[in-house]
């Protein structure tokens, strides 16, 4: 995307608020006027001392009761100015911020799998926190910068000529100066930013396994690494901070300069009667004043540029293909006959994985998916859950492909447990009723029974309402949870990954019993781990490889004396 | 904070001449308008060209002495600080070196990152801003005030008056944002979580078609939060007008009172400029100091963490015995172990013996203490009850690193580090020859691991060895305890992403090899053909024996053994 169509999509989401921006504009011409013409009316102030003897107090009194009441409109039209930038900023953020969670709930899995989390998840908070700093900054003072810069000569105009041409002429020096410091301290802060990197990711290995790094008795070497890169930063970061440090007593020094210089040209004007002492404070204020502005420009110009890039992140996203749109057709009274016929998938078109998959399970069957990591047991859950599309094939539910019926009658026909145990941080009910937000309690506590979790929900310090955080409960208790929620729902279909690690073995049982219950009577795919469920399963197929090399009974498997014999023998030759 | 002080105290030179010269520089600022004031005075009014060019030559002698006084505040500070950041990095990364697995378990690692990282670049940033301008932003606001009362007692006291009302105006609001601020944070965390939890959860969500209710939540978040951030902005946006009007206010005052002082003859025109002048240097240095002591605040705070972690003392102390191999490697007499805090042991009344050469079997339920029974061995917590002797000697007798140098652990976690394969593998022993290298390799099943890559032990490991599989990066840390030749090795339930295969192979590599091997297992067929097998529970020895006497006598173990389908498991 380019930085003036990522501007183009930005000023689109402005538009909804056009109105608040003309305000916030007027009343910041408002308040440049203002904060400008003020110090005017202070000089006048200060000419009505015409000399020691003689002071027009009436002329004075007016000025005073002016200045008075322009201090109360600039100070009103200012604050009402900052509240309508808030405004804006953080209404378009919030717009934004809504729109990509949207989009993320459509966007296929394909997209979100291939992403980190923390990449996606610092898209929708850093990313746009940084738009919204830069959409403030861009309005509350790039606006009124450059306003301010045009009225200011304006102003210095109307008092004199030949000074403001003075100040025009030396502005550049100003910039020169900051410029050659920026570029020089800039090549230091990109070498301590590097080095830094270096040494947060050997902090992150070295302290985040420091256990590790103790055991193989590594300390001295550890602290040895971190001490040569250590030394390093020190003496590019110092750099970095000493040359940035001295852009601003440079930019004073160029300041002081002109500063003099002014008092020298109005003095001798004021001598020859072209200008007042008033006059000559006037021009002194904004030649002080004066290099504000630029200097607020230009961080405002590298915060705009940062906002850019974090906001071309942000449309990347929201410009992201969503899944393909779902077919009207619902799926109902579902039997549980499920059909994969002649199944071709790979996630990468160049390494094919599955290959001529073809199962049939009839309604109320169990069927057991056994084989090596990798061979493609939990693809096959992605595809029959729909969360990725069969590329060459068909999955037919009581014979209906599943691409013809809507997404969510097709999940709300599954239920899924799956290994990876997912809780979100929320009361155990709010985890349990996911299916079913309006659950009553006595329905929670039947599901929770036959789902073996009722005895340590029960002992929990607040029963259904005790919140949950990431490790309030063990791997076992957390899978017992996860049965509840299908429990809960009565889906005929069932799709299960069984944890390969085992949990502690009084829960490993319930977890069994409560696989057992919930398979009762419903078509079940099972990923097995455990040689029990294998044993009950009603057909085995054996993957290897993305392909389905042995089916059968456990029985006639091991007769086979195949690879599915082999698996199970291994066990025991060890 | 008083360690802090010692590191302070390195750059003492640097930490008194940086806000000096600070201070020097704004008082030729507060010159100025002094000298602007006699130019217009003497200058002006007396018609005196050379005295006006005196004048603007005083002024650019200020500006340049001003600029030489500024260029080595900056450079003393940048120097001070840095070098005191750089000092307290060092020493904390060092002292963390020092710490047992107890301290480390108390602070935990997040908390250290964040200490050694944002922490202490916060307190270098904070230091630096402290002696750049925690004097001189004070010394100009009540420079400018005694510069007023020496040209006019009575303009004095509306300086008097206006700066504690200005401050009391900035405190005030910022007191009130401060809160509100912690309160947008919170309320972004939440919108962060709930971001999070649908991207980790997504399949869940999605199974369940909780779509539109996700959105709908996170909605009404992100009203919550825009609303909050108004509101503090709102607050927040006072400030600047509040300030502008007080300071201007104040300054009509001023110039009537300054025309009633010249009327009286007391003072000149140029002083009322020159009045005017300073009262407007007020405002720009006060809300400096507010986003200052902000700063600072902040940084103490960090500075008080990292404080705290220097304070933290080692709680083990090692002998000065070193290798000595006797028949009997390890017993433990009624060995019991708490860990801080906990109300239950982790471990109550271990008793056993370990030969050498003999191979010994870890079992037992995830929390019944198997990963604390190994870890005591190597001496990364210490029994608080009974004895655990090695070698016939006690194991607090031995040297930290001969008791580390005889013990090879492979971690439950399995982890690499940045570099290369080779490099991985030296942290078992830095001299090892890649002879030594293949071999173990060749035990851990990790041989075509490492062949199948370009650049074979030369290929680059990423951070955490996030390029390699969990099965492979559990054989190669096999391979790196090996390349040890450790007298015990300690294998704790490192085998779980390994095929059983392969984990076969690998059990069978292992038993062929002469030194004392301790195998954590949570399966049956990890343990089965052990010398012994120690079965826990809830942290008590439940068991110990064979397999065969195991299966007739434990019923801890007669449960797993039930419960994992007759000790297979596919």
């Amino acid at each position: 995307m380019t930085q003036k169509e990522t501007v183009r999509r930005i000023l689109q989401f402005i538009r909804v608020y056009r109105i608040q921006v003309v305000l916030s504009l007027i009343l910041a011409a408002v308040s440049v006027f203002l904060s400008l013409y003020i110090p005017i009316l202070f000089g006048d102030m200060i000419d009505c001392i015409v000399s020691p003897q003689h002071v027009n107090w009436s002329l004075m009194g007016i000025n005073g009761r002016r200045i008075f009441v322009l201090i109360i409109g600039y100070a009103v039209s200012t604050w009402t100015m900052n509240v309508i930038n808030n405004h804006i900023a953080y209404q378009v953020v919030k717009d934004m911020r809504d729109q990509v969670m949207e989009k993320i709930q459509c966007l296929p899995l394909s997209y979100l799998d291939q992403r980190e989390t923390g990449d996606l998840v610092q898209r929708v908070i850093g990313d746009i926190d940084q738009i919204s700093d830069g959409l403030l900054l861009g309005f509350t003072q790039l606006f009124t910068g450059v306003l301010t810069i045009f009225a200011t000569l304006v102003f210095m105009l109307v008092k004199s000529v030949l000074i403001t041409i003075f100040v025009v002429v030396c502005t550049p020096l100003s910039f020169a100066v900051a410029r050659f410091i920026a570029s020089r301290s800039y090549r230091m802060f990109r070498l301590q930013t590097q080095t830094r990197g270096r040494q947060t990711g050997l902090i992150d290995e070295m302290i985040g396994h420091q256990k590790v790094v103790q055991a193989f008795d590594h300390q001295d070497r550890a602290s040895a690494a971190f001490a040569s890169l250590n030394d390093e930063l020190h003496a590019y970061s110092w750099r970095a901070v000493f040359y940035s440090s001295l852009t601003n007593p440079c930019t004073r020094f160029v300041n002081g300069i002109i500063y003099a210089g002014v008092l020298v040209f109005g003095a001798r004007q004021i001598l020859a009667h072209a200008l007042t002492i008033g006059g000559l404070s006037v021009l002194l204020n904004y030649s002080n004043q004066y290099m504000k502005p630029f200097n607020d420009i230009s961080s405002v110009i590298s915060e705009l540029q940062n906002a850019l890039a974090c906001a071309a992140r942000v449309f990347e996203l929201l410009d992201a293909r969503p899944e393909s749109t779902d077919p009207a057709a619902e799926l109902s009274d579902v039997k549980g006959d499920i059909a994969v016929c002649d199944v071709n998938f790979s996630y990468d078109r160049n390494k094919p994985l599955l290959r001529h998959i073809n199962v049939h399970a009839n309604a109320g069957r169990k069927i057991a998916l056994v084989g090596p990591t990798g061979c493609g047991k939990t693809t096959l859950i992605n595809l029959l859950m729909r969360f990725y599309d069969v590329d060459a094939g068909s999955i037919r539910i009581d014979g209906m492909d599943i691409r013809d019926v809507s997404r969510a009658s097709l999940r709300r026909s599954f239920g899924m447990v799956l290994q990876e145990t997912w809780i979100r941080q929320g009361t155990v009910r709010e985890n349990i009723t996911l299916g079913k937000p309006d659950a009553a309690d006595e329905e929670i506590y039947a599901a929770a029974r036959a789902a073996h979790s009722y005895e340590f929900i029960r002992r929990l310090p607040d029963g259904l309402d005790t919140v949950l955080y990431a490790d309030s409960l063990s791997q076992g208790q957390k899978q017992l949870l996860c049965i509840t929620r299908v429990m809960l729902v009565h889906p005929p279909m069932l799709i299960l990954d069984e944890a390969t690690s085992s949990i502690d073995t009084r829960t490993e049982v319930l977890v069994q019993k409560a696989f057992d219950a919930l398979m009762k009577g419903r078509t079940a795919f099972v990923v097995a781990h455990r040689l029990s469920t294998i044993q009950n399963a009603d057909w085995i197929l054996v993957m290897k490889d993305g392909q389905i090399i042995e089916q059968g009974t456990h029985a006639s498997l091991l007769a086979e004396h195949g690879f599915y014999a082999q698996l199970y023998n291994s066990q025991f030759q060890a | 904070m008083n360690i802090l002080r010692s590191y302070v105290r390195k750059y003492k030179k640097e930490s008194i001449i940086a806000p000096a010269f600070k201070m020097l520089e704004a008082f030729f600022d507060l010159l100025v308008p002094l000298v602007v004031a006699d130019c217009i005075d003497v200058g002006i009014a007396g018609n005196d060209n050379s005295y006006i060019l005196r004048c603007f030559g005083i002024l650019l002698g200020l500006a340049a002495i001003g600029l030489a006084c500024s260029i080595i505040a900056q450079y003393f500070a940048a120097k001070s600080a840095v070098g005191l950041a750089c000092d307290l990095r060092q020493a904390m990364f060092d002292h963390i070196q020092t710490l047992s697995y107890t301290e480390l378990d108390e602070l935990g690692t997040d908390t250290l990152i964040t200490r050694l990282t944002s922490d202490i670049n916060e307190v270098q940033n904070g230091w630096n801003m402290a002696l750049r301008l925690l004097l001189r932003s004070p010394f100009i606001v009540f420079g400018s005030m005694i510069m007023a009362f020496t040209i006019d007692r009575r303009c004095g006291l509306i300086f008097a008056a206006v700066i504690p009302l200005l401050a009391a105006v900035i405190a005030l609001i910022m007191r009130t944002c401060i809160p509100m601020f912690q309160k947008v944070q919170e309320k972004l965390d939440v919108l962060l979580r709930r971001t999070r939890e649908n991207l980790t959860g997504v399949r869940v969500l999605r199974a369940f078609c909780k779509e539109q209710d996700e959105i709908d939540a996170f909605h009404a978040r992100n009203t919550a939060l825009t609303q909050m951030n108004e509101k503090t902005g709102r607050i927040n946006a006072l400030m600047n007008p509040l300030t502008y009007a007080i300071v201007n206010i104040a300054a009509i005052l001023l110039i009537r009172q300054g025309a009633v002082q010249v009327q009286l003859g007391i003072i000149q025109t140029g002083d009322v400029v020159a009045l005017y002048n300073y009262i407007a240097q007020i405002i720009v240095e006060l809300i400096k100091l507010a986003s200052l002591i902000v700063t600072i605040n902040r940084s103490l705070a960090c500075a008080r963490r990292v404080a705290d972690v220097l304070a933290v003392q080692p709680s083990m102390t090692f002998g000065k015995e070193t290798d000595d191999p006797q028949e009997t490697v390890l017993t433990f007499d009624h060995v019991s172990m708490t860990y801080p805090h906990a109300k239950e042991p982790a471990l109550n009344d271990l008793n056993f013996m370990v030969k050498q050469g003999q191979t010994i079997g870890i079992i037992g339920p995830t929390g019944s203490g198997k990963s604390t029974l190994v870890h005591l061995v190597d001496r990364f917590y210490d029994a608080d009850q009974g004895t655990i002797t090695m070698d016939g000697k006690n194991i607090r007798a031995y040297q930290r690193s001969s008791l580390r140098q005889m013990i090879g652990m492979v971690p439950q976690q399995a982890v690499l580090f940045k570099g290369t394969i080779r490099d991985n593998l030296k942290w078992g022993n830095e001299n090892a020859d890649d002879e030594t290298l293949w071999q173990a390799l060749s035990i851990a099943q990790a041989e075509d691991v490492v062949r199948r890559k370009a650049g074979g032990l030369n290929a680059e490991v990423e951070q955490e060895g996030r390029n390699f599989s969990g099965g492979q990066r559990q054989r190669l840390t096999i391979a790196r305890a090996l390349v040890r030749q450790p007298r015990i090795l300690i294998l704790d339930d490192s085998a779980s992403a390994l095929d059983y295969a392969t984990d076969a192979k690998l059990r069978r590599a292992l038993r062929q090899l002469p030194m004392t091997v301790f195998v954590v297992s949570q399966r049956i067929s990890g343990v089965r053909d052990t010398d012994q097998i120690i079965v826990l529970n809830d942290g008590e020895q439940v068991g110990l024996g064979t397999h065969e006497e195991l299966l007739k006598s434990c019923r801890v173990y007669q449960e797993i053994y039930a419960s994992q389908g007759k000790g297979a498991s596919v």
